[in-house]
């Protein structure tokens, strides 16, 4: 019989959040960015989950002789952090990554919601990320991760347009009907691209439940976890989630550390069962059917769709002003610009204005550095409305310097002549 | 001429703009000859000294006010009665609540009898029973200064009653000034039983009313009942001595259109939103802000991300201090869209500031304010109009500012202090 093939990956992202800005700062002041609590965050994060987990992670592929495998999505935005405020992080990733046992995915560089916007600067940003992780890790991806795993038909074809075989998502109850996330699917508008969907029970039991001493399954201990996975019937278990779990949600002494080390053992120890990294699972397994998603599915929420990010008006309207600029901003190609625009699509700004506080309101405060959505929506706004002036003055200055180059010309002449 | 004066706050520290009034009005009865002793809750000890005799409520002890506390009590009969009122009591059970309550009362003020209360002097939860307790001192000091004064003088509802006990107790003639009703707090359905009562009560109990505008003074007689021989109206000034105006570099090329106030019912904010969307759908070439906060700011922010304009309409929150003269300063236009405003200084800090004001007819200050845009607060059609030109028609712009100007650098406390002096005059005996 075929081993049970256990999948894990884990999400690297961190937004980068934006400072107070003030209606009076507009057009005075473009530095859009909280310096401070960027760096602090991620310090914090660092010593706390990053480096401690991937230190464990590094030992157990060693010890496992290579059998331990995991996969990772670094989001742009959480990269640049690290090569400002944290190297040493950014070299524990590429000690992971010398081992060769250790896929890095592709996503869009900001974490954006590029994919429901625009496809080309969905592209633009995909293709921004495959480069940067070719950079820094030595292999570009070849397996797809949206941002918060949002996926539909469409977004699935444009996935493997862009040279991508195996794309990550959630294993969303509304589109699975009574179909179990635990084989592999394809896309149904592009059925050369297979899926791998979230098991979000044996997922969130360790990113969500873990320490959760109401749980009826408190504690949870990795012989119990193995026995949960031997008993689901499919090929594979994908279990997906935050990196920030270990350590951060999940803290150190709720015995995550343990729970993670012991996991790997356990597993390897199974006759039944084995890792597997995203790309080897496709190979592995086949597809047993096309999945239908019509409508953009994600892993947020209980709705598991879109509207943590556009499920009000005022992030609706926020999404609607900024992808507007993509025209202009392509005539104007300016880099500073355009890392400017990058960062603003982060998913997260879009997050913090979410008014949905009944029953996800407790993880949207966790994430959320502002005291309400609406001043988070002012804040963004006046963000916006600088960038906006700023596009605006580029573009009219592209305009400007091609009368200068045609009304140059018959001054110089006049010079020429009075000598 | 000489009164005793009770206001809830007093320059430097303020919360709203009773304060500002109250300061302004005294300084001006000064230049006319009246001396002013002025009571309040709560004095810090800065508060200018030079134009009044400050007392502090919060040092004296009651002592003075009458032999019983039962028999203060009754001629002042107090709010605090029903205020705690079970419903569906019949009537036997209820007559025995109010006895228990009127006892406790009887027994809260015997306490604090010869004895100091310190007053908060906000406007907190506590605010009714601080109102009664105001009135008991207010008593006491109008007795020990009994012929210090000619004339009382009280400031909105929370010192009515503090008027009616010095009335009572010394005998002396009672002027109470309407600085707003409670049909400005809140619409016609949300009216606080309470504060109508007092207000009421305090029209009633004075010899003369004095309204801060004809449209005060309308709802004043039509609301309240008050019978309109006694209601005078003395329209606000404002006082902008020493104030330079200040010079602030623009960071938005755009001119700027600015609503600045509370974001409550009466400030008519949507009205400015919706006329801001008509403009925008003209012209790019303007921003508007809303400055300030309230409970519909979220409901403005809803509104206006809804009409997909927030690029161009900016929240800017709560301002405070300079921030206020800055907005002004770099504001094009100034637009006040109330529902309902017994006067509203704003437009004239921004007229004194050169901005054109749109200013609701709907408000107190449109009946001085000639050079003011005035408009129906509903009518956002209008709005956007007047608006429109103002962005666009540099003449008329430079017009408004300068002829806005010198008419409200004109509306002086001294000018309409001398009307005050004269309503004195009429119910001195």
């Amino acid at each position: 019989m075929a081993k049970k093939s256990v999948c894990l990956y884990f999400q690297v992202h961190q937004p980068t959040r934006l400072r107070l800005y003030r209606f009076f700062d507009i057009g005075k002041d473009s530095h859009y960015y909280d310096d401070f609590a960027n760096r602090t965050i991620l310090r914090r994060i660092a010593q706390k989950c990053y480096l401690p987990m991937n230190q464990l992670l590094l030992e157990a592929i060693n010890k496992s002789g290579g059998k331990f495998k995991v996969a990772f999505s670094i989001s742009g935005s959480a990269l640049e952090q690290f090569e400002r405020y944290a190297p040493d992080v950014l070299d524990s990733f590429r000690a992971l990554a010398a081992t060769g046992k250790v896929e890095f995915l592709g996503e869009t560089y900001y974490h954006s919601l590029a994919s429901l916007a625009s496809e080309s600067e969905f592209m633009h940003q995909v293709v921004k990320h495959s480069r940067k992780i070719e950079q820094l890790f030595g292999k570009a991806p070849v397996t797809f991760r949206n941002t918060e795993l949002i996926y539909s038909d469409s977004i699935g074809a444009q996935v493997y347009n862009l040279g991508f075989k195996t794309m990550l998502t959630e294993g969303a109850r509304h589109i699975l009907g009574w179909k179990s996330p635990d084989y592999v699917y394809s896309c149904f508008s592009e059925p050369k691209l297979k899926l791998l969907l979230r098991n979000s029970s044996l997922s969130d039991d360790i990113a969500f439940r873990f320490s959760n001493r109401g749980w009826s399954d408190w504690p949870l201990t990795a012989e119990k976890f193995i026995g949960w996975i031997k008993e689901s019937e499919g090929d594979i278990v994908n279990l997906f989630m935050d990196y920030e779990t270990f350590g951060e949600h999940q803290s150190a002494d709720s015995g995550i550390f343990d729970f993670m080390r012991a996991l790997p053992e356990f597993i390897l120890r199974d006759p039944s069962l084995e890792f597997v990294t995203p790309a080897e699972a496709v190979k592995k397994h086949k597809s047993v059917d096309t999945l239908e998603a019509f409508d953009p599915i994600s892993w947020a929420d209980e709705e598991r769709d879109v509207t943590a990010w556009l499920g009000n008006e005022l992030q609706q309207e926020a999404y609607n002003k900024v992808y507007a600029m993509t025209e202009k901003l392509s005539i104007v190609n300016d880099p500073m610009l355009w890392s400017d625009f990058g960062h603003l699509q982060e998913s997260d700004h879009f997050y913090y204005m979410c008014t949905k506080y009944f029953s996800d309101g407790e993880v949207h405060k966790y994430f959320n550095p502002y005291d309400t959505p609406y001043e988070a929506f002012i804040n963004y706004m006046n963000v916006i409305s600088d960038f906006q002036i700023r596009l605006d003055e580029a573009r009219a200055a592209l305009d400007i310097n091609d009368e200068i180059v045609k009304e140059e010309a018959p001054v110089k002449r006049k010079a020429v002549k009075k000598k | 001429m000489r009164v005793l004066m009770f206001g809830w706050e007093f320059p430097p520290h303020i919360a709203g703009g009773l304060g500002t009034a109250c300061y302004g009005i005294v300084k001006g009865l000064a230049y006319n000859g009246v001396d002013t002793i002025f009571v309040m809750p709560s004095a810090s000890g800065d508060e200018d000294q030079s134009v009044a005799k400050i007392i502090n409520a919060s040092d004296v002890a009651v002592d003075t006010v009458s032999t019983t506390v039962d028999e203060f009590l009754n001629r002042v009969k107090f709010v605090h009665i029903g205020t705690n009122m079970v419903p569906y009591a019949d009537p036997e059970e209820f007559s025995r609540l109010v006895e228990e309550d009127r006892q406790r009362q009887v027994k809260d003020f015997s306490i604090s009898y010869g004895q100091k209360y310190k007053f908060s002097g906000k406007y907190g939860a506590n605010l009714m029973e601080e109102v009664a307790r105001y009135a008991m001192v207010g008593g006491t000091i109008a007795m020990q200064h009994r012929d210090e004064f000619d004339i009382i003088h009280a400031h909105d509802w929370l010192t009515y009653y503090a008027g009616i006990a010095a009335k009572e107790l010394t005998g002396k003639p009672l002027v109470v000034h309407v600085h707003a009703t409670s049909f400005d707090r809140g619409s016609a359905d949300q009216i606080d039983s309470r504060v109508f009562a007092i207000e009421q009560r305090g029209m009633l109990a004075a010899d003369k009313v004095v309204t801060v505008s004809d449209l005060t003074r309308n709802i004043v007689i039509n609301k309240y009942g008050i019978d309109p021989s006694k209601v005078v109206t003395v329209h606000n000034a404002v006082d902008f001595s020493g104030r330079e105006n200040l010079e602030i570099e623009r960071g938005v090329k755009e001119k700027t259109v600015t609503f600045l106030g509370r974001i409550t019912f009466q400030k008519g904010p949507e009205y400015f939103i919706e006329a801001a969307a008509k403009v925008l759908k003209r012209t790019k070439n303007v921003r508007f802000v809303m400055a300030g906060s309230g409970d519909m700011m979220n409901r403005a922010i809803r509104q206006a991300a809804r009409l997909g304009i927030t690029d161009r309409f900016h929240f800017t929150g709560f301002l405070r201090g300079m921030d206020v003269q800055k907005m002004f300063a770099l504001s094009d236009v100034y637009v006040m869209p109330s529902v309902s405003e017994p006067f509203g200084i704003s437009p004239l800090e921004a007229m004194r500031t050169g901005v054109p004001s749109i200013i609701s007819k709907q408000s107190g200050a449109a009946e001085v304010l000639k050079y003011a845009f005035k408009v129906d607060f509903w009518d956002v059609d209008a709005m956007a109009d007047d608006i429109y030109a103002l962005l666009n028609y540099p003449a008329l712009a430079d017009f408004s500012a300068k002829m806005g100007y010198d008419e409200v650098n004109a509306l002086k406390w001294n000018n309409a202090t001398a009307k005050l002096k004269a309503v004195y005059q009429s119910v001195i005996k």
